[in-house]
């Protein structure tokens, strides 16, 4: 008996060994998922090993769930494969890793430094303006077409913020007819 | 020679036997070129294998109870396989894994090609359904 043991636990640790090297070489998601279940079967054989040569029976519930176990997780796993691209079914490098973690913290830095230039730009765009419009504000009262102008363009806000205000109080109005009617049927 | 050492000795043999199952199935998850082959490893181990390992335990242990719950895993282990089986051969074929030159008979892909051939009933291309007027 000893030596079937011993065989036998010898045979199972190269399998379990091997579905270990399947489910590291890959190549797909789905590879990996066949490994893994042929892993958890060979856990399964490994404890009935055990259990027959101890001759114990509190063991054998660990076969029922470890059974269980691996049906679930293959099926989650081939429910949600997706076609993947060739580079991702690689495990990376150390170095390739730090290389993509290095792009992408370079990558970011540049976005925030775009984001203070834009910011920068915005500002000094927003002083020029402001300057403008003094300049333009103080040559206004000495030059007759200019002040023609702006007075004009002062007369059009002015229309259309009336036409705004009227159409706020249509808007109140009706706001205030429509809660009218409950009180009156109250 | 007593009935036990007979027993013990049919259960070492099992024993020796489902784990000899289990090295040929990691032996050809390792060696076999694509997924549906490795399938096919995997599965000796997942059914006849764990089945004689079982039977030795239960050799081993020798009581009813004990065969119950055996029973209750190859149970288990022979209905779940299969449908794991499917699912993973399933999303292969729709992820693109399986390699058409690589199959002797490929129905399935001949089924959806000649599907994909009759138009749906609710595309706009089916005859309109008689409305009876």
């Amino acid at each position: 008996m000893i030596f079937a043991v011993i065989l036998g636990a010898a045979m199972l640790a190269c399998a379990a060994v091997l579905a270990l090297v399947r489910a590291e070489k890959g190549p797909s998601m789905l590879d990996r998922t066949v490994a893994f279940d042929v892993f958890t079967t060979i856990l399964v054989s490994g404890v009935a090993l055990e259990a027959a040569w101890s001759r114990r029976t509190d063991t054998l519930v660990l076969l029922v769930v470890l059974s269980l176990v691996g049906f679930v997780g293959s099926v989650t796993i081939s429910r949600f494969a997706a076609i993947e691209p060739e580079e991702a079914a690689r495990v990376r490098t150390r170095e390739e890793v730090e290389a993509e973690l290095a792009a992408e913290r370079a990558a970011q830095e540049a976005a925030v430094e775009a984001e203070q230039a834009r910011r920068e730009a915005m500002r000094a765009e927003a002083r020029d303006s402001a300057r403008a419009a003094e300049e333009q504000a103080e040559g206004g009262s000495e030059a007759l077409v200019p002040g023609d102008a702006a007075a004009r363009a002062a007369g059009g806000v002015g229309t259309e913020e009336r036409a705004e205000t009227e159409e706020h109080a249509e808007l109140a109005g009706e706001g205030a007819e429509s809660r009218a009617e409950p009180e009156e049927e109250r | 020679m007593t009935a036990d050492v007979v027993l013990d000795v049919a259960a070492g043999t099992f024993l020796v036997a489902g784990a000899f199952l289990s090295l040929v199935a990691g032996v050809g998850i390792v060696r076999f070129p694509d997924l549906l082959a490795r399938m096919h490893a995997g599965t000796k181990l997942q059914v006849l294998g764990l089945l004689l390992l079982l039977l030795a335990l239960g050799l081993r242990l020798r009581s009813w109870g004990v065969a119950g719950l055996l029973l209750l895993v190859i149970a288990f282990q022979m209905l779940t396989a299969p449908v794991a089986a499917h699912m993973v051969a399933r999303a292969g074929y729709r992820t693109g894994k399986v390699q058409a030159e690589s199959l002797e008979f490929d129905e399935l892909t001949d089924d959806t090609e000649r599907h994909d051939g009759e138009a749906p009933l609710d595309s706009p291309d089916a005859p309109p359904p008689n409305t009876g007027n």
